[in-house]
């Protein structure tokens, strides 16, 4: 559904992965007229994931794709509008606040700030030459292209790993490049990298640059106890690093913590009253779906107490 | 042309390098979940650029020979050919604004 004519509304959700669509849902069952933009497609970050194993209430784990489109349906139902565009600026100040977008203005009474995170990237010489030969960020995507060669993922949390043993399932051999001697990601994770053979850590160790030129053909890494320097000859890499807000759309329009993070307090209201943030956008995140969707909530039904005081 | 139309290694040279308009390749799988999401914005983009752009599409699980001759390694992948030649190309999931901004360079 896309959104009429009429461009006034009760709130309006920036973003459709899980904590927007949560919140749409209830929104939407508080009757309180709503509109979701997204930018993309709705769905997320989760839709890169093959299956998701940790949302609660689907014990035989649900791939990412449908697990969005089972948000979207649920909210659909309820009464949610679906708009597909960019933010282009916000006034945020006044009693009527304009979200300003690449299909027009839109006046609401509340704002949830759902628009989450994406991949980091490592800003290493090389990274941004040979992204599509060879340097990736999707593994689910990439991996049957490196049938029987060698790669290496760089990272060390539940991305990472996960995305080092769905290429185990491809290539030769899987070298997880982490800078430290231990692993973040969540202990079954690492507990099935370590029982996969094609698996190899080199802890400590760094990326300093991606070499080759028309494809990936080595990285030079270095131990960052012993400083020195070593070549990795790999056909591909995968960058699991970390992750940047997707916040970008919002300076000089709304007050970001220096990491470019949301503050929010336990009812997900941000500084500004009737602004809300929900999701991988807000500090110290614990960036899951299931997170996501409760923050989504609670933002609704705090948004929905502000509307109607 | 309203629909992306499906190419593959044998009708590539005439359905893509041929073409008297600039082709819109999309390489992609089925089992890229980018790709699947890519899908519906590039119907809509082969609706508003019918007549100026060709969109295609080319599944590199099928044609191997085509997507190793440009060197595939990452999809979704999008290569724009004008008079037989990739003339500009745009790797990951890009939101559509974004996209049109590429498309509308290539007809400059």
């Amino acid at each position: 559904m896309t959104a009429k004519s009429k461009k006034e509304y009760d709130v309006i959700i920036i973003g459709g992965g899980p904590a927007g669509l949560s919140a749409g849902i209830y929104t939407s069952r508080a009757r309180l007229n709503s509109l979701l933009i997204e930018r993309g497609v709705v769905g997320g970050q989760i839709a890169d994931a093959e299956m998701v194993e940790n949302y609660a209430g689907f014990a035989e784990g649900v791939s990412g794709v449908e697990l969005g489109q089972l948000m979207q349906q649920q909210a659909a139902k309820y009464g949610l509008n679906i708009t597909i565009a960019e933010v282009t600026g916000l006034e945020l100040k006044k009693e009527k606040r304009v979200v300003k977008t690449t299909k027009g203005d839109f006046t609401t009474k509340a704002v949830i700030i759902a628009s989450g995170s994406e991949r980091g990237k490592l800003g290493i010489p090389g990274e941004k030459e040979l992204t599509g030969k060879g340097v990736s960020y999707c593994a689910t995507c990439d991996a049957p292209f490196f049938k029987k060669k060698p790669v290496a993922v760089v990272g060390g949390g539940d991305v990472a790993i996960t995305e080092a043993l769905h290429l185990a399932k491809f290539s030769s051999k899987v070298l997880l490049i982490h800078r430290r001697d231990q692993l973040r990601a969540t202990r079954i994770l690492e507990e099935r990298a370590r029982a996969e053979p094609k698996i190899e850590f080199l802890w400590d160790t760094v990326v300093e640059k991606i070499e080759g030129e028309d494809v990936v053909k080595q990285l030079i890494l270095r131990q960052v106890k012993t400083g020195k320097k070593s070549t990795l000859d790999v056909a591909g890499v995968f960058i699991a690093t970390g992750f940047k807000p997707n916040t970008d759309y919002l300076k000089g329009f709304f007050p970001l913590d220096k990491t470019g993070f949301i503050k929010t307090n336990d009812r997900m209201e941000t500084e500004i009253p009737g602004i809300f943030a929900a999701g991988d956008i807000r500090l110290n995140s614990a960036r899951q779906a299931i997170t996501a969707a409760g923050d989504g909530a609670t933002a609704a039904v705090n948004a929905d107490k502000f509307i109607s005081q | 042309m309203s629909k992306p139309i499906e190419v593959d290694d044998a009708s590539f040279e005439q359905k893509v390098l041929q073409s008297k308009i600039p082709v819109l390749v999309d390489f992609w799988a089925p089992w890229c979940r980018p790709c699947l999401m890519a899908a519906p914005v590039l119907e809509e983009l082969a609706k508003e650029y019918a007549d100026k752009i060709t969109f295609t599409k080319l599944d590199v699980d099928q044609n191997a020979k085509i997507a190793a001759k440009y060197n595939i390694m990452a999809i979704p992948n999008l290569i724009i050919f004008k008079e037989g030649k990739p003339v500009s190309q745009i790797v990951g999931y890009k939101p559509k604004e974004e996209l049109k901004k590429d498309l509308d360079a290539v007809l400059k």
